[in-house]
């Protein structure tokens, strides 16, 4: 089963491929484990998927702060905030399907209304999922964890943003979700980058279209933009991976620029980045929103690369999204 | 540092007084309330109020006292019975109760952890109370903290999966500073939970997910405080206390009526309920 997205989140032909890709949960557990190192006061549960959710690096080295919880989501995030209420930092993690929609309620009321310092690091979101389909494809994940007072929504676009975000939450009080993917996936952010809560990271306002994105699309829209700006269209690219809070003032300064956004996200058009930008948008400044992204219906099997083509999340597209957009 | 300013009573007597001013109290908030939970309020006072005065340590001038022991209802819509203990062992003036379930009141209708501080959690969607216990349970053991968590579910509760999630987690982690209790008053809210989804054998179940099962009269004092010590002297398994009790307990037209689970005493039924409560 492959692991890699080929076509088109990988770099063209010729390009030095294998050292240049990176699962964002692979930084993860690599993050958490070095997190444990230097401190005590941080520790992981995870529900029968620590092989895959990269948690198992840290369950091997601090057995003792590491609860396996059995396939049981529920009763992982209830304990994960009772470690939190008794000074732990507890990183939770499972795919992103069962961790916001099986255990939304204790989410609900266990982490975001008690309000505890409990960390959400969910992986396998988006269709990228691939072979096993719409049942582990989380497409709503953001949608949910963003309708809840507290929370805040991460998307880290490559690895080295994931380590980044991992140790900016454990210095973070109080709850924060973040969804990351299966695949490897291309590095995307400046090798000087840091991740800051909240702050969008613009590669570029364009004056004719910004493309606001999150997650594997932000390296999408770089190429789309690239393509189009060569064809004369002065198009931004902005990493929105602090889904909520909402960096407001950059999208409006992208709107204002271009009076024109396109939203660009491995997830539902419906109550995502997609809808985020929107409310801010109609409220603040209302211009026209294209919104890219799986068009409110389920994944289904197949290679990521394969599906991200199939469901028109393509550089290709979000070119001719842009261009038709334009037009009207 | 912190002494238990009202803990460890352990005169019957004196137990038995706080339960009948605890019951007349939270008859008085619900009535001026005007809505609420009145029968499974009343029907673990008994044990609540022995957990509080006779077992934990607590400071109510410093609800987060790092040493103190926990408590978590876990069924929420007994508020009115976390309040008035609450406000019995002074975390708040008595005058406060008179808030509850009005706007800005840090008593919330439900408890809430972040506006009443020594709720440990918010609780009030049924099931989750446990989940939390453990991993507080969890948290102060790897921190050698001897406090021990307490959390009581309702009979009807325990028919929430998550509920046996946890209760295959403390077993497996030998959560030993934990002790549950099951308020087994017999009624939920659409009638006899025996006839709503049946639950029996209780013990049993309990048992064969690996607690140490203490079954007791809930509102009979001795039995309570006894239980209370076995479940601390058990090591290396977590304890659970089958209190069986009765709905709306204290109030003899309150007592096993199922139409009172979420019904506040009018007026004329808290003056009768709080004569019964004083002849007692
Ligand atoms: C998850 C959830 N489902 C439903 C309810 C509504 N509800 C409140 S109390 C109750 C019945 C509880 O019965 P039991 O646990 O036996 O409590 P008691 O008899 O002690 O009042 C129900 C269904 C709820 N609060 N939470
Ligand atoms: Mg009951």
């Amino acid at each position: 089963m492959t692991e890699t997205l080929h076509n088109p989140v990988l770099p063209g032909p010729g390009q030095d491929t294998e050292k240049k890709l990176k699962a964002t949960r692979d930084a993860y557990g690599e993050a958490l484990l070095e997190l444990g190192k230097k401190r005590s006061d941080i520790v992981a549960l995870d529900a029968d998927l620590s092989g895959s959710t990269k948690t198992c690096k840290f369950a091997k080295a601090f057995p003792d702060r590491f609860f396996n919880m059995g396939i049981a989501e529920q009763d992982m995030i209830g304990t994960a905030a009772g470690l939190a209420l008794t000074g732990k930092v507890p990183f939770a993690s499972t795919f992103a399907v069962f961790e916001t929609g099986r255990a939304w309620d204790q989410i609900r009321l266990t982490v975001c209304y008690s309000n505890t310092n409990v960390k959400l690091v969910a992986t396998h979101g988006g269709i990228t999922v691939g072979e096993d389909g719409a049942s582990h494809q989380a497409l709503e994940d953001i949608a949910l964890m963003r309708a809840l007072p507290n929370m805040n929504v991460i998307v880290p676009a490559d690895a080295a943003e994931t380590t980044s975000v991992i140790n900016a939450i454990a210095d973070y009080k109080g709850p924060v979700y973040v969804r990351l993917g299966r695949a490897k996936i291309p590095y995307v952010m400046p090798d000087d980058y840091k991740f800051t809560l909240g702050k969008a990271f613009v590669f570029h306002i364009g004056k004719d279209a910004n493309i606001i994105a999150a997650g594997i699309m932000v390296d999408i829209a770089k190429k789309a933009a690239e393509i189009l700006s060569k064809e004369g269209i002065d198009t931004g690219v902005i990493n929105m991976s602090t889904i909520k809070p909402l960096d407001e003032e950059t999208v409006l300064s992208a709107a204002g620029s271009s009076g024109f956004i396109v939203t660009a996200e491995e997830h539902s058009i419906i109550g995502g980045l997609g809808g985020a930008v929107c409310e801010l948008l109609s409220e603040r400044c209302p211009v026209r929103v294209k919104r890219v992204g799986m068009k409110d219906i389920f994944g289904c099997s197949g290679s990521p690369d394969e599906l991200l083509k199939y469901h028109g999340i393509t550089v290709e597209n979000l070119i001719k999204e842009v261009k038709t957009s334009l037009k009207k | 540092m912190s002494v238990i300013a009202k803990g460890k009573t352990r005169d019957i007597r004196e137990l038995k007084n706080i339960a009948g001013n605890v019951r007349i109290n939270i008859l008085h908030m619900l009535t001026k309330a005007g809505s609420g939970h009145t029968g499974g309020s009343l029907s673990a006072v008994d044990v609540a109020v022995a957990i509080y005065f006779s077992k934990m340590a607590f400071d109510p001038k410093n609800p987060l006292w790092e040493k103190r022991d926990r408590f978590i209802m876990s069924k929420g819509h007994a508020a009115p019975l976390i309040y008035a203990i609450m406000a019995e062992a002074g975390y708040f003036p008595k005058e406060t109760i008179e808030t509850l379930r009005k706007i800005e009141s840090p008593l919330q209708g439900h408890p809430c952890c972040r506006t009443l501080p020594g709720i440990e959690v918010s609780t009030g969607s049924l099931g989750q109370g446990l989940s939390v216990a453990n991993g507080m349970a969890l948290g102060l053991k790897l921190d050698d903290n001897p406090a021990r968590v307490y959390c009581i579910m309702g009979d009807g509760e325990i028919q929430e999966g998550q509920i046996w999630e946890a209760a295959m987690t403390a077993a497996h982690y030998k959560i030993d500073n934990i002790c549950g209790v099951v308020d087994n008053n017999g009624l939920q809210i659409d009638g006899p939970v025996e006839k709503v989804m049946g639950i029996e054998p209780i013990h049993d179940k309990w048992a064969s997910f690996g607690w140490h099962v203490i079954d007791i009269d809930g509102h009979n004092m001795e039995e309570i405080l006894a239980a209370l010590n076995e479940s601390e002297s058990v090591k290396g398994k977590p304890s659970v206390i089958i209190a069986n009790t009765t709905k709306g307990k204290g109030v003899s037209f309150f007592e096993n009526k199922v139409e009172y689970h979420g019904v506040a005493p009018s007026q004329e039924e808290f003056e009768k309920a709080v004569k019964e409560i004083n002849n007692d």
